[in-house]
């Protein structure tokens, strides 16, 4: 069999197809984006054995659709970044008293260090949180081996699993060994709609259900492959190390330098193997706890009111002894271990201006901007919210526009919130995806109330931050959508993001501000990177041609 | 053996195609390879890193610690200045001469090169019109694949027959003309 460099995304990807998924769900995300990327291209390939690979118009639709999957039998993979179970999690919560019947696998993609991200929220609190398994996979072919695993674990259990993933190992490639594929679920629906209608009076019978579930979720936890207890060194005094997640790669890399006895227990399967670490903490003198994340086990392990002495035999992330925020590396886990900082080239770089992301040049939201801050700089007083996409950037020089970035969708209600404060000349800026995603029921709420904002939709007509995918829905049916929503068709406008335009889009700008009511301006011209591609792929197309 | 490779750029200048060249290689020839990606909001311009470790003995790690890596391999020079502390005390810094000037405060480009002249094992390659002289403007990340390959672990042979797997699908003229690059870059 051959043996392919992955990214870890990819190897969920393959691990998914081979666990014998019928359909796959996600909103793109960095750094979950790949996940869906490979199946979609497997789709496109013609097999017509692969599985549905969609895009959803947002996590929480991702997950409901998955759930219709299982409910009929089959098994089903829904993908999203970490703060996408934010918008998912109402389905998530609930999937967890659901009496799922194909496998469900809910493959999540933290981002520590906020890479891409708005925060660095650690997603096995949503796995504890639901009572549901968490599996954490540290290398390309654990991330293959583990999805499998996990489907297995959603159908034993019949509970949702959660397959939690990294930026550091999402986007990492190494070549995994795969093994024969299974076949997909037939269609066979639920016979009892018990399982899957939550009326309170059935709904308490499924949440005992879950709870009676736990005994054995925690069994399967002990004796799991993936919480492994490793013994070295020698000598009195003995280092009881707990890693999760890549910390233990980077334990490795720097446990041969160690000097004295240890013993380290890695847990990749949760809910957590508590006989092991209670022995582990038993056989120890001192304890050193490394999560890939925010401190999850380190709390559950330091508990409530523990004497002093027991919190200094503990170190951890609560303590100092590990840094509270940014991604692990082999460099803090090394400091934390104790060891000095490996010798390095005696050089001095000199000071080094950062280079921060920027929008690239000939970029729409350039445009868009630009006319924008006219109009900002020119009234005494503005508030423009702006949204998760590209032009988040136009935070930066020399733009510095927007006030606030925040969540999906939230520069439209921000907006209505600052209108409804009482402030003049209140503004949004938000993509076409992110519009569809989450800006809908803004303007619902906006229309309802007639507040006075004037909402700008950037349409470059695809997701641009995570790699171009195709917006849910044709962006050039935006007017329909905005006027079906009840904003009155004199306050729609439909402008290029040109500079030629650049005056004309000021003095409509205006125009809207002046009204007290809700407005929308949509500013189109599309992404300049998909437009590259586009004409490069033209450009082969007609090269293979001739 | 292992070889840990520290590979900089600003986002767009194709750090990824030179990682997979060497990868590609590596792979081919047997080793064990680990090349992390930078993907997101974080490629946007600004300044870009990737970590790519080979080894013929399993990799812990897709991050390469401070002070272990054997080569920076940068495709623009202040950029390759960002990151000297992974190096390791003898280890090798390759990076081409061309600025990549989207901030504003941009430093005199001779006080790059000449702070770049005082790091030890350190190479400046005139990328852009050796890959010009190769008759391929767009091979500049091959050259710079050719620099390096004079401490990479690889044989020139195998790193050849990965550049043409790279660009067979384009054409042989595309495949010509990023071999004559990665031979300029190699005996520049």
């Amino acid at each position: 069999m051959s043996n392919p460099a992955l990214l870890g995304d990819e190897a969920v990807a393959l691990g998914a197809m081979h666990a014998g998924i019928s359909a796959a769900y996600g909103y793109p995300g960095t750094p979950s984006t790949e996940i869906m990327e490979y199946l979609q291209a497997a789709a496109e390939s013609g097999d017509a054995d692969e599985p549905v690979a969609r895009w959803s118009a947002n996590e929480k639709t991702a997950m409901e659709e998955a759930l219709g999957v299982s409910m009929c039998g089959k098994r089903a993979l829904v993908t999203m970044k970490h703060v996408g179970v934010n918008v998912a999690a109402d389905a998530f919560m609930n999937a967890a008293l659901l009496d799922i019947s194909g496998g469900v696998v809910v493959a999540v993609a933290d981002d520590p260090g906020m890479h891409s991200s708005q925060n660095e929220q650690d997603s096995r609190y949503y796995a504890d949180f639901a009572m549901i398994p968490c599996l954490e996979p540290t290398s390309q072919q654990e991330a293959y081996d583990m999805t499998r695993a996990a489907f297995d674990l959603s159908e034993a259990l019949a509970v949702p699993v959660v397959l939690r993933l990294v930026t550091r190992l999402s986007h990492s490639r190494a070549a995994i060994a795969p093994k024969p594929a299974r076949d997909m679920n037939g269609l066979s629906k639920a016979g009892d709609r018990k399982g899957w209608t939550l009326i309170p009076a059935w709904a308490r019978i499924r949440y005992n259900e879950l709870i009676g579930k736990q005994d054995r979720m925690a069994a399967m936890a002990e004796a799991s492959p993936y919480n492994v207890v490793t013994d070295g060194g020698s000598g009195d005094g003995r280092l009881g190390i707990i890693t999760t997640g890549l910390a233990r790669n980077y334990f490795h890399e720097n446990v041969g330098e160690l000097e004295g006895a240890w013993t380290h227990l890695h847990i990749g399967h949760s809910p957590w193997p508590v006989e092991k670490i209670e022995s582990l903490i038993e056989s120890t003198d001192r304890l050193l706890i490394l999560e890939e994340g925010m401190p999850l086990l380190e709390r559950y392990i330091r508990g409530i009111g523990r004497r002093a002495a027991d919190t200094a035999f503990i170190a951890g992330k609560l303590d100092g002894t590990v840094p509270r925020a940014g991604e692990l590396n082999p460099d803090n886990v090394r400091a934390a271990l104790g060891l000095p900082a490996r010798p390095v080239m005696d050089f001095d770089p000199g000071s080094l201006p950062p280079r921060p992301p920027q929008l690239c040049r000939g970029c729409p939201h350039e445009d868009s901007f630009a006319f924008i801050k006219e109009v900002q700089e020119e009234m005494e007083a503005t508030v423009v919210t702006a949204d998760i996409g590209c032009y988040a950037l136009g935070v930066l020089p020399p733009y510095s526009v927007p006030d606030s970035v925040v969540c999906m969708g939230a520069s439209v209600t921000m907006a209505k919130g600052a209108a409804e404060a009482g402030h003049p000349n209140v503004m949004a800026v938000i993509g076409d995806s992110t519009f569809y995603h989450s800006g809908l029921t803004g303007l619902v709420d906006c229309v309802a109330d007639q507040a006075a904002v004037t909402i700008i939709i950037v349409d470059n007509s695809t997701v641009a931050m995570t790699g171009g995918q195709e917006t849910m829905l044709p962006s050039g049916r935006l007017p329909e959508v905005v006027e079906g929503i009840g904003v009155a068709k004199e306050h729609i406008h439909v402008v290029d993001a040109k500079k030629k335009e650049h005056d004309d889009n000021v003095a409509i700008l205006r125009k809207e501000l002046a009204h007290q009511g809700p407005s929308v301006i949509i500013t189109v011209r599309e992404c300049i990177e998909t437009l590259r591609k586009k004409m490069s792929a033209a450009r082969a197309a007609k090269g293979a041609a001739s | 053996m292992k070889y840990d490779i520290i590979l900089c750029g600003v986002g767009g200048q194709g750090v990824l195609s030179v990682a997979a060249a060497i990868a590609g290689c590596a792979a081919a020839e047997g080793l064990k390879v680990r090349q992390s990606e930078v993907h997101g909001m974080a490629q946007r311009g600004g300044a870009v890193m990737s970590h790519l470790r080979l080894s013929d003995a399993d990799i812990p790690g897709d991050l390469v610690p401070r002070g272990e890596a054997d080569m920076i391999l940068s495709m623009e020079p202040l950029e390759a200045l960002r990151y000297t502390g992974y190096l390791k005390p003898e280890g090798a810094c390759v990076a081409a001469a061309a600025p990549f000037e989207n901030i504003p405060s941009y430093p005199d480009l001779d006080g790059v090169h000449a702070r770049l002249a005082g790091l030890p094992g350190a190479k400046v390659i005139e990328a852009k019109s050796l890959a010009r002289d190769a008759g391929n403007p767009r091979a500049v990340n091959m050259v710079m694949v050719g620099a390096a390959s004079n401490h990479l672990p690889l044989a020139q042979e195998a790193l050849e027959a990965s550049i043409t797997a790279l660009f067979t699908r384009k054409g042989d003229e595309v495949v010509r003309s990023n071999i004559t690059a990665f031979r300029a870059g190699r005996s520049a």
